[in-house]
């Protein structure tokens, strides 16, 4: 199945266009979103635009080669940035933008007995939510204070990619919420006097929660919504707020995924619940796709070669491997396309023909295989009196099982690729290669950056 | 052997997979496990390839040798519902509670409620008795919330004891922690030879120790096979090409000269070999921060045909060989 042109995503556009005003990369955990949101933010940047990422949970390298490994909850200037745009960044701390939306909007004392109410403490450090409800916040500030053009956003790791849409009102609506106003209206109207106005429901209900909880942790929750309250506005408020700027045509949605099961299938749920929230969506970043410049050699017949180097070299110890060539199938052919007489075009593969696409990393191999095979042949034809056939010969079965175990990797990751095709074939999609190691510096995000808006698919098209 | 076996790991790293791996392989010979659920995402359904499941104990599996698996996932709601009912005898009460939303309100008001909730049912698993006097369930498996939030899950009393300082929670969330801190109760966890997954797990293991709760075994998942040892990979930098090549033509992969289809192997075979050694070198870097870790290691290999129903079985296999039941 071929990729079609149209449905690649290309993102030098999006992050060029003035209106393109906030890129938002969800996606399930360890998909690679951080390094996705990082790179982004850092080519767009490259290309001239004044950017902000906002990380929520970089890994320590990534974060320090960025210069904000320390928590102080404002965007850093990134050094080393090339080009005239400028990037800033920074990490989330949740329970520091927690405080500040209470510091900048209670007085000193109101602010101070928040801060150190229990309930207070318990909910900004470990609601599950507050993280989601505070990145949004901190988006909505960023966004507020104008100073950059373009506002790159990394979203929590949620247990599950839908949350971070949820949760922002689901706290909302829950601090200000009925059921929290009727139990706080006791503390606010004076104690007893209050509970005339309940029901008999809800004083049954308070009594039960006060049994559970002990009654102090009933108290602080409505010491603490009146507090709240008084302070500033509904909660529900300013998560709508949110919700609308994330709806807003200068927002665009990438959801970030790997081409695995789990992960795909996220995203694919995640793609219609965009639709279904009126979110403007962008496309699909696939992270991790795996390649390979022999794509065209199977791994079935990979695997029974590595088989036949194994038994010549155990019926037949130290035999040259050059004895076994049949010069009759030795066909040089000047441009260097395959054009043997006597062996197949392919190597008889159960999987549909490779096409004549370069590998991802060599602009043109046959070119450069040739100038370097050439400078290797006479640097190490020397080492070549020294070791033995038979270790070559361990050395090549052991390359072709390392390319069985690649191609298996890919056509798995190829059937899965396709049954997300096959139910989302609107998506576009922008591949990325997969790298051996971890990203941790500026000329790493560079790489996935240009891997990123590149033009034509990685992969050689099967 | 501990009878609580709680998994937990980074996101993407398996961990749901390895608990219902450990249940399958705790279930031999007529032994019963019990795998719960605490995130209410259904991901033992999906692994067991069964349609949801709901609040009750349920069998999905039987084990090699007879023994038999059984999966519970738990609803925080319908648990608090449960232990009211058991306390204060609501009845129809306690659907007014949850049309008001009170349910929802006490489990999220609460963290640590929600959680005491949650560990407290597979405690009550974990003691539960037959009528013969056996324990209902000879192990119960926790697919449990991920590694940077796990301590604060299991350390409910720490938790709670700041909210709730006396009543019944309080009571409940002191008898959990007697059950999670004694040697009846194993914390594992999972995770990758990845530098992310490698730190977290260093970092939650410090924490686990610091609250005093028993870290049991690193279970390292979708370890790839060492398809080239430290000879192959000096080798591959040195090895002449044109002798590669002659190799590859030696087993029937077309000629060896310049152009030929077997010396157009070489340079994309060395370059995936350049590649696993780059891989090899930071997998070898990050075996050697968990071995600082000094506790059992277990290895499982990654399944070249993705994860189905015997691939799990053949991890439960695995586990059982490398002694972790």
């Amino acid at each position: 199945m071929s990729l079609d042109p149209a449905r690649v995503l290309d993102l030098d556009p999006l992050l060029d266009d003035p209106k393109t005003r906030i890129v938002v990369c969800c996606g399930s955990g360890g998909v690679g979103k951080t390094t996705t949101a990082a790179a982004l933010g850092l080519r767009a940047a490259e290309r001239g635009r004044k950017v902000v990422v906002l990380t929520i949970d970089p890994a320590r390298r990534l974060a320090q080669s960025m210069g904000i490994d320390s928590l102080d909850n404002t965007p850093r200037r990134v050094k080393g940035v090339e080009g005239s745009g400028e990037l800033h960044a920074m990490m989330l701390d949740m329970k520091r933008t927690f405080d500040e939306i209470v510091e900048a909007h209670a007085d000193g004392d109101r602010a101070a007995a928040i801060l150190n109410n229990p309930f207070y403490q318990s909910l900004s450090a470990g609601f599950a939510g507050t993280q989601e409800y505070m990145a949004m916040e901190k988006l909505g500030q960023l966004r507020a204070r104008d100073e950059w053009d373009l506002i790159v956003v990394d979203t929590p790791p949620s247990r599950s990619a839908l949350d971070f849409l949820d949760a922002p009102k689901r706290l909302g609506s829950f601090l200000d919420g009925r059921l929290i106003r009727l139990l706080t209206a006791p503390a606010k109207l004076g104690g007893r006097a209050g509970m005339k106005f309940l029901s008999v429901g809800m004083s049954m209900m308070t009594g039960t929660l006060g049994k559970l909880l002990g009654g102090q942790l009933l108290k602080d929750v409505q010491t603490f919504v009146a507090a709240m309250d008084t302070t500033f506005g509904g909660f529900r408020t300013r998560a709508d707020a949110t919700y609308k700027l994330l709806q807003a045509p200068g927002t665009a949605f990438l959801v970030v995924a790997a081409p695995e099961r789990d992960a795909l299938r996220e995203a694919a749920y995640f793609v219609q619940r965009l639709a279904a929230e009126d979110m403007p969506f962008a496309g699909l970043v696939l992270n991790r796709v795996h390649g390979s410049g022999a794509a065209r050699l199977s791994a079935e017949r990979a695997l029974a070669a590595a088989e036949d180097l194994d038994s010549v070299d155990a019926e037949n110890p130290g035999s040259a491997a050059a004895e076994n060539l049949d010069e009759a199938r030795i066909v040089d052919q000047a441009d260097g396309k395959a054009g043997l007489r006597n062996s197949p075009d392919t190597y008889g593969s159960s999987e549909s023909p490779a096409s004549e696409t370069p590998a991802p990393d060599e602009g043109s191999p046959a070119a450069t295989d040739r100038t370097a095979a050439t400078d290797r042949t006479t640097a190490t034809d020397k080492a070549a009196a020294t070791d033995p056939e038979r270790s070559i010969d361990q050395l090549t079965a052991g390359l072709l099982r390392l390319h069985a175990e690649r191609m298996q990797l890919l056509s798995r990751e190829q059937r899965t690729r396709d049954r997300f095709a096959a139910r989302h074939p609107e998506v576009p999609v922008a591949e990325v290669a997969a790298l051996p190691g971890d990203v941790h510096d500026l000329a790493g995000l560079r790489d996935i950056g240009n891997r990123l808006a590149a033009h034509r698919p990685e992969l050689p098209e099967s | 052997m501990s009878r609580l076996q709680v998994v937990s790991g980074k996101g993407g790293t398996g961990k749901t997979t390895v608990a219902a791996a450990l249940a399958l392989a705790l279930a031999t010979e007529g032994k019963r496990a019990l795998l719960v659920e605490v995130e209410g995402r259904q991901g033992i359904a999906q692994l067991f390839e069964t349609e949801a499941l709901p609040y009750e104990e349920r069998k999905i599996a039987v084990a090699p040798g007879g023994g038999e698996v059984y999966a519970l996932a738990i609803d925080p709601e319908l648990a608090l519902l449960d232990y009211l009912q058991m306390f204060y005898k609501l009845g129809g009460a306690g659907r007014a509670l949850k049309k008001l939303g009170a349910i929802d309100f006490a489990t999220t008001i609460a963290p640590g409620l929600r959680d005491v909730l949650l560990t407290g049912k597979a405690c009550e698993a974990v003691r539960r008795k037959e009528k013969s006097g056996r324990f209902t369930y000879d192990y119960v498996v926790m697919d449990a919330p991920p590694t940077g939030r796990i301590t604060r899950f299991l350390n409910v009393n720490d938790e709670v004891a700041g909210l709730a300082k006396i009543g019944p929670i309080h009571n409940q969330a002191q008898a959990v922690m007697r059950v999670l801190k004694s040697p009846e109760t194993a914390v594992h966890l999972v995770t990758l030879l990845e530098e992310m997954p490698v730190q977290e797990t260093a970092d939650g293991i410090a924490e686990l120790r610091a609250a005093k709760l028993p870290v049991g075994r690193i279970i390292v998942n979708m370890v790839r096979p060492a398809l080239l040892d430290d000879t192959d990979l000096a080798l591959a930098e040195t090895a002449p090409r044109t002798a590669i090549a002659k190799s590859l033509s030696a087993a029937g992969l077309g000629g060896a000269r310049r152009g030929g289809l077997a010396e157009r192997l070489v340079g994309p075979l060395l370059q995936q070999a350049g590649e696993y050694a780059e891989r090899y070198a930071l997998e070898t870097e990050q075996r050697s921060v968990l071995a600082e870790q000094d506790l059992p290691l277990h290895e499982l290999p990654l399944l070249s045909e993705g994860l189905d129903l015997a691939g799990l079985y053949e991890l439960a296999a695995q586990l059982r060989k490398q002694g972790m039941s």
